[in-house]
């Protein structure tokens, strides 16, 4: 929950994802293990945050399907389902915390 | 209304033409993100949390009814079926693709709209007063300067290039409805001792992380001067403005490292070598730009008609609604009239695309085909008969934009914060949607009386925070969001910061917060006529603290 300035300076722990956004359409993806992304969490690639390092470099190189890439945490449910780990990661995956206009 | 030229409806389409070869060669990798970033913010393209955000200019918050009904186009086609009105007379949409970007902003240039100078460190969208040229209080249309400003400053080559983003507004009424003391330039028409017309030039005010009023550095500056100085404020600050620190660079910084002194003295030094330049404006090219604004052809009417006063005996709704957003015009029977976009439980500031073709239609119907957009996120008809009010009312109701708000305590203007925002802290419109529900009651609100609440999701204070009468600014601490609390802020004539309340409170405590302030104005107001803003200049937040605190 801090802008993108921050977020590369941001120290994360724990475990976590590489996120970015598509490029074609600003889409929130995730890393996947075999260097591919996804908007599907549950297939993002969990990692201890210092593991996460590579996979950020590799999500770096590849310029053209996503923008911006950074480490975010996340944490698990009850079903040990892979959950956004702080708020703005929640909004994020879920959208705005309020009904759309129009959308009623 | 203005017409535009053919050079400008040209200049339109090839800026369209050329971003969309540049979004090609992003698309197929050939530009970096790095190469491209800069390309995009020059045509208003943001990357926020979800999605790409365009941002469209409406030069001095005129809009065509053609124009609004492009807008609802681009939602319904583009976007998720609404749009956002924002604090400097643009309109953000939320969820346009990138690839669609270029087709966007075509379907735009075909009414001559287009994203330029909404962001980039160049000379930002110029605003004015959302009345302008109707105002009854109004000297001149400072619409006219506006748009002076607007073809000089458009891509130009020396300034495309700032320090940092730079904002100019036009104030040209003795009531200041454009926010102009919070403007790196703030330009107030004024009359000499002599009668003639011409600016006060204020520098440097701007909010964000470092907020400053702006600064009188010449307190009356000829109309034909205007570019030649405003091009040396502007060569002063490129010139000493800091890039070597984000956070410094504004020239608001500069005017207050150097003082408004030393500042306006530089300024004075180089205005000296260009004054007498081709920037000194020629009476003829003035009348040019005048004569391409277009006033409607008011029939000779009575102000107050019969039919106004029945309708107001017999509908207690429509009365509170004629009170509240119906305002005096310059042309005898005609009235400006006030769209509430802050209904009860609604974002501030956001349409659908179901209420933009509405407004377009009740615009061309009732309003000469001409809408406003006002920097707190509200819409304006400028031209409405009198005798037609009542039957506008019924249609306004209809579609969900007759809420008696305006200039009332759940008209909150709101940046769109951590729900959208990639810089934001923490949330901005469930506060504001919170806080309408809290003060739904049309008779409570009326009873508080004018208030200003204004709400910013993060230190850049694009909610205006700092000049709310109670200011609200998100922050983040330890993973969570809190909110400082401002009091006595105001962005009018009498422009000034608001004062800390103390410390920041959570989430969930806002609206408490807010209510406690709220009804310690009520008991402490010397009269029911007291604003609140002038209880708290006249007592201090002291009262108001102890109030909000004591109980937590």
């Amino acid at each position: 929950m801090t802008s993108p300035h921050e977020q590369k300076k941001r120290k994360v722990s724990g475990s976590v994802v590489v996120t970015a956004n598509r490029l074609g359409d600003g889409a929130v993806v995730y890393r996947t293990i075999d260097d591919d992304w996804t908007t599907d969490l549950a297939s993002a690639a969990v990692l201890a945050a210092p593991a996460a390092a590579v996979l950020l470099q590799r999500a770096e190189a590849d310029g053209v399907r996503a923008v911006g890439p950074y480490i975010a945490p996340v944490e698990f449910g009850a079903d040990n389902r892979v959950l956004p780990g702080n708020l703005r990661e929640r909004i994020r995956l879920a959208g705005p915390t309020f009904t759309l206009p129009g959308a009623a | 209304m203005y017409r535009y030229d053919d050079f400008d409806q040209t200049l339109v389409h090839q800026r369209v033409a050329e971003f969309r070869d540049q979004v090609g060669r992003r698309l197929s990798g050939a530009l970096t993100e790095d190469e491209f970033k800069i390309l995009r913010l020059m045509n208003g393209v943001y990357l926020q949390l979800h999605a790409y955000m365009l941002r469209i200019a409406i030069p001095y918050g005129t809009l065509s009814s053609e124009q609004m009904r492009m807008l609802a186009h681009v939602a319904r086609r583009y976007d998720r079926g609404y749009g956002h009105f924002t604090t400097r007379q643009n309109i953000q949409f939320n969820w346009i693709k990138l690839e669609e970007m270029p087709d966007t902003l075509a379907d735009l240039a075909g009414v001559k709209m287009h994203a330029m100078q909404t962001s980039g460190n160049c000379v930002r969208n110029i605003t004015t007063d959302q009345w302008a040229g109707v105002a009854a209080d109004e000297i001149e249309d400072p619409r006219i300067w506006a748009e002076v400003l607007r073809q000089y400053s458009t891509l130009h080559p020396e300034f495309s290039f700032l320090p940092r983003k730079f904002k100019i507004a036009i104030s040209a009424a003795a009531h200041d409805r454009a926010a102009v003391a919070v403007h790196d330039i703030g330009l107030r028409m004024v009359r000499n001792s002599a009668g003639e017309v011409g600016f006060e030039v204020q520098v440097g005010g701007g909010l964000g992380r470092t907020p400053f009023i702006g600064k009188v550095i010449k307190p009356f500056l000829p109309k034909r001067d205007l570019l030649s100085y405003v091009e040396a404020v502007l060569r002063v600050y490129n010139q000493y403005g800091r890039r070597d620190n984000i956070y410094k660079a504004r020239i608001k910084i500069l005017v207050h490292e150097l003082g408004a002194e030393k500042f306006g003295a530089e300024v004075e030094k180089e205005w000296a070598t260009i004054k007498d330049s081709a920037l000194a404006l020629d009476p003829a090219v003035i009348a040019d730009v005048a004569e391409r604004f277009t006033y409607p052809d008011y029939e000779r009417l009575e102000d107050n008609p019969p039919a106004l006063a029945r309708a107001r005996q017999e509908d207690r709704a429509f009365a509170a609604w004629l009170d509240n957003s119906v305002s005096n015009h310059k042309q005898p029977g005609y009235a400006i009239v006030t769209l509430s976009l802050k209904p009860v439980g609604a974002p501030p500031g956001d349409a659908t695309a179901e209420q933009m073709d509405a407004i377009a239609d009740l615009a061309d119907r009732y309003s000469f085909g001409e809408i406003r957009v006002g920097h707190e996120q509200n819409l304006v008809l400028p031209h409405v008969a009198q005798k037609e009010l009542p039957e506008l009312w019924q249609k306004l109701e209809a579609h969900g934009l007759a809420t008696p708000n305006v200039g009332l305590v759940s008209d909150i203007i709101a940046c769109p914060g951590l729900d959208y925002c990639s810089l934001a802290n923490a949330r901005s419109i469930p506060v504001a949607q919170e806080l309408t529900q809290r003060f739904r009651d049309h008779k409570l609100a009326s009873t508080i009386g004018r208030l200003h609440i204004n709400i910013s999701g993060c230190i850049n204070a694009c909610g205006h925070h700092h000049v709310g009468h109670i200011g609200i600014l998100g922050v983040e601490k330890n993973g969570e969001e809190f909110y400082q609390i401002t009091l006595g802020g105001r962005a009018d004539e009498d422009a000034r910061l608001g004062t800390l309340l103390g410390p920041a409170v959570r989430y969930g405590e806002v609206a408490d917060v807010v209510e406690d302030v709220v009804a310690a104005y009520v008991e402490l107001r010397k009269t029911p006529q007291e604003l609140f803003i002038d209880t708290v200049k006249r007592i201090g937040i002291e009262p108001f603290k102890e109030r909000v605190y004591a109980a937590r």
